[in-house]
């Protein structure tokens, strides 16, 4: 009987087999793929040459590598980021620049496995706020606050405290922008209002105006939630005022009755069913979204930032280019504590890993000067934050939304930004749940205030 | 007449020792991937499910079993639990007793009968996900299904369909039953062909109609099959994520959360590993324990040498 050697033979096909599958598991990748100096990376040049440098700190001549996480994954911005990186790599040849570009959701996502395996990415996007703040308190990012007092270029007060924790700095802004209230003016005309309403009540007015002449007055996006969480906090900023919405972050409750009184507002609003049908259900984006709505005509008012005319022309006729869209800050709370200029907002920066080399914070340096600042203001659709940059808006709907950045006293960060992450998911799922008809103002307050514990 | 007994060599316990490093390097590629893969992360879920864990700091905040009761007094949580359990119910009472029938329609001669079967299966070899995108764009307001009952009804007609917190469970109920009543179909097509026809002509002969058949020949003898569908279709229900996830997101407002979409909403948007965790324990348990107990109620019978025995 053959038995014994086919045994054998089996035997011995079956432990290769295992020993090729273990041995191909940790070969490969071993190195660590964060830019740390002297790395074993591409490099473009061998020359000795090193571009013009103003800080201080000496860079090495050995070749270093820069990995630089960014979430704008449509043109113009992708290209402006790659043009800036190429720039920047043309001063400082032995400088290489590693770009990863990721949407938005996934990129949440990447960016916490990378995290959690100690990885940190030299610079990558960051909202600010309560997210950073967990960041910082895990240690994962580098206090830049010294080094950026030594940039050539300010920024704009109300950016810089977004990538502030405890009033150091982690991170450079690029981007800040406030929400506001798009409306689509031929549809204001149609239903014979004269201009964007200066108060709560004449909004409400004017929902009423619009409902009657058969028009939608308010296209939400309640199915991604945070849309229906700006409402909420413009009217928590207009009630409230500035002093309370801060404190509410740092006592880490929403036990100010204000905040309930910002529920029971609203519920106003909620009241007289302005909203497109399957409100509950749409999406921001896409061929169904609420942007798609007001780009339709479909809807005659967005609450939305400074993104909406892009994303609204992305997915339906332009508006703009009729001049047919226009903006207007959330209108003025009769009673509420709140400064009519005071704005809801929030925008974009990049954080600083804690391995990042000096040459990242050289980069960011570059990345915050007037001159790029303006091109992002002008080619990126998004608001810079450098001081000196603000001229570079065109687009007339944009410059009143800068404009209205400029005057404003006081920028609250998203409340599912400014909170960490669980604070804010309950704050967006208790307004959604308001704005379902199902929930009470107190609600609200009582979801959040469970999620600080 | 007494049967023989066929003298087969019994293993010797030195045979069976030497039988073991085969067996072992055998099963050792599978075994590996099994324990690295499958076991050590249940292992892990258990342990993250002690504490509170937000992923970014070390994990150092035990909280015992709060994660649990947290869980438990969360209306959503019980919410979710309701939903899975509604999906079980319907599927169980509408979709399986669709795909038997169909499986009975389509083991009879019929002329395209094979282009059906075809037809009806298609459905499960899509992928979750791209069926959810697919159905979006038909649920959507104004969307394909809104247009074919405006056109037949004459006027303009919204359904609502995904929007209505009332009714998405129920449209994601439709959905998951279009992917899967195929499969089970399929299924229990095979047990059907695998009945002796002799005993259905035999009850013919005997002056059986078509519903004492069906009713005291084909039913039991399709029961192993039908059992082996119960059993997917309940573990399938009770662990239903992708669908839900892409076409609702478990909304609006949580109305079609599943307790998988629960349990990724809390780790993978809240940070909240250490909770997440608890949850993918306990849907681990209620699975772990449907499938044993069904196992030794149901399946026992049909499986020589399952894990249970009925009685035994």
């Amino acid at each position: 009987m053959r038995t014994k050697r086919s045994r054998l033979l089996l035997l011995m096909t079956v432990l290769a087999m295992v020993l090729a599958a273990c041995g191909g598991g940790d070969g490969g990748e071993a190195t660590d793929s964060t830019g740390t100096t002297a790395g074993d990376s591409e490099n473009t040049t061998t020359t000795a040459d090193s571009g013009t440098d103003t800080t201080e700190v000496e860079p090495t001549e050995e070749p270093v590598t820069i990995e630089w996480w960014h979430i704008q994954n449509n043109d113009p911005g992708l290209s402006l980021w790659q043009a800036v990186a190429d720039e920047f790599m043309a001063e400082h040849p032995n400088v290489t620049i590693d770009i990863t570009v990721q949407e938005n959701e996934a990129f949440k996502q990447a960016l916490q496995t990378s995290l959690q395996a100690g990885d940190v990415p030299d610079i990558f996007q960051s909202w600010g706020g309560g997210g950073l703040r967990e960041q910082v308190d895990a240690g994962l990012v580098m206090d830049i606050t010294d080094a950026a007092a030594e940039f050539d270029s300010e920024f704009n007060g109300a950016a810089a405290s977004m990538m502030e924790i405890d009033e150091r700095m982690y991170g450079v802004p690029f981007d800040l922008g406030i929400v506001g209230v798009w409306y689509n003016k031929a549809l204001f005309e149609e239903a014979g209002i004269d201009g964007p309403p200066a108060t709560w009540d004449e909004m409400l007015e004017d929902v009423q105006t619009l409902k009657d002449a058969g028009i939608t007055p308010i296209s939400l996006a309640a199915g991604d939630k945070w849309p229906a969480m700006f409402w909420y906090g413009y009217m928590a900023l207009r009630i409230a005022g500035a002093d309370v919405m801060q404190q509410a972050g740092i006592d880490e409750n929403f036990n100010d009755p204000a905040f309930v009184q910002a529920g029971e507002e609203l519920q106003r609003l909620i009241d007289l069913d302005p909203f497109q049908p399957g409100y509950l259900a749409t999406p921001w984006d896409g061929p169904d979204g609420a942007a798609a709505v007001l780009a339709n005509s479909e809807a005659a008012m967005l609450l939305m930032g400074h993104w909406a005319p892009g994303t609204m022309s992305a997915n339906g006729p332009d508006l703009a280019a009729d001049d047919n869209l226009g903006w207007f800050i959330f209108p003025e709370v009769e009673g509420g504590a709140g400064a009519a200029t005071d704005a809801f907002g929030g925008g974009n920066g990049f954080a600083v890993g804690k391995d990042a080399p000096p040459e990242a914070l050289e980069f960011l340096e570059y990345l915050s000067s007037v001159d790029v600042a303006s091109r992002v203001g002008s080619e990126a659709n998004l608001l810079p934050t450098t001081v000196g940059s603000e001229g570079s808006i065109t687009d007339p709907n944009l410059v009143d939304v800068i404009s209205a950045r400029g005057e404003a006293g006081y920028v609250q960060l998203y409340l599912d930004q400014a909170y960490p992450p669980e604070v804010g998911a309950a704050v967006n799922d208790s307004i959604v749940t308001l704005f379902s008809g199902d929930g009470v103002p107190q609600d609200v307050v009582d979801a959040v205030n469970a999620s600080w514990e | 007449m007494t049967a023989t007994r066929i003298a087969t060599p019994s293993p010797t316990r030195r045979g069976a020792a030497r039988k073991w490093p085969i067996i072992l390097a055998l099963l050792a590629p599978a075994l590996i991937l099994y324990v690295v893969f499958v076991i050590f992360p249940i292992g892990q879920a258990f342990r993250y499910s002690l504490f509170d864990w937000n992923g970014l700091q070390p994990l150092t905040d035990f909280v015992g079993t709060e994660n649990f009761a947290q869980a438990f007094e969360d209306p959503v949580f019980r919410g979710a639990l309701t939903h899975n359990g509604i999906i079980v119910a319907l599927t169980l009472l509408l979709q399986l007793p669709f795909a038997l029938f169909l499986a009975v329609l389509l083991d009879q001669d019929l002329r395209g009968r094979s282009l059906m079967r075809l037809l009806f299966f298609a459905p499960y070899v899509l992928s979750e996900v791209v069926t959810a995108v697919v159905w979006r764009q038909i649920f959507r307001p104004d969307g394909l299904l809104d247009a074919s009952v405006s056109a037949v009804a004459g006027e303009p007609f919204q359904g609502l369909w995904i929007a209505n917190p009332d009714i998405v469970l129920y449209s994601v109920f439709f959905v998951v039953s279009w992917k899967y009543f195929g499969f089970h179909m399929i299924l229990m097509l095979a047990g059907l062909q695998q009945i002796p026809d002799d005993l259905e002509e035999a009850a013919a002969i005997d002056g059986a109609n078509w519903w004492q058949t069906f009713r005291h020949i084909t039913v039991p003898l399709l029961g192993p099959t039908v059992r082996v569908s119960i059993f997917l279709a309940i573990i399938g229900s009770l662990q239903l994520f992708d669908l839900v996830w892409v076409m609702t997101g478990g909304g609006p407002v949580n109305a079609s959360n599943t307790m998988a979409t629960y349990l990724i909403d809390w780790a993978f948007r809240r940070f909240q590993f250490g909770y997440a965790s608890a949850v993918s324990v306990i849907i681990f348990v209620l699975s772990l324990v449907v499938a044993i107990a069904y196992q030794r109620w149901a399946l026992s019978r049909d499986l020589d040498g399952a894990l249970t025995v009925r009685g035994a």
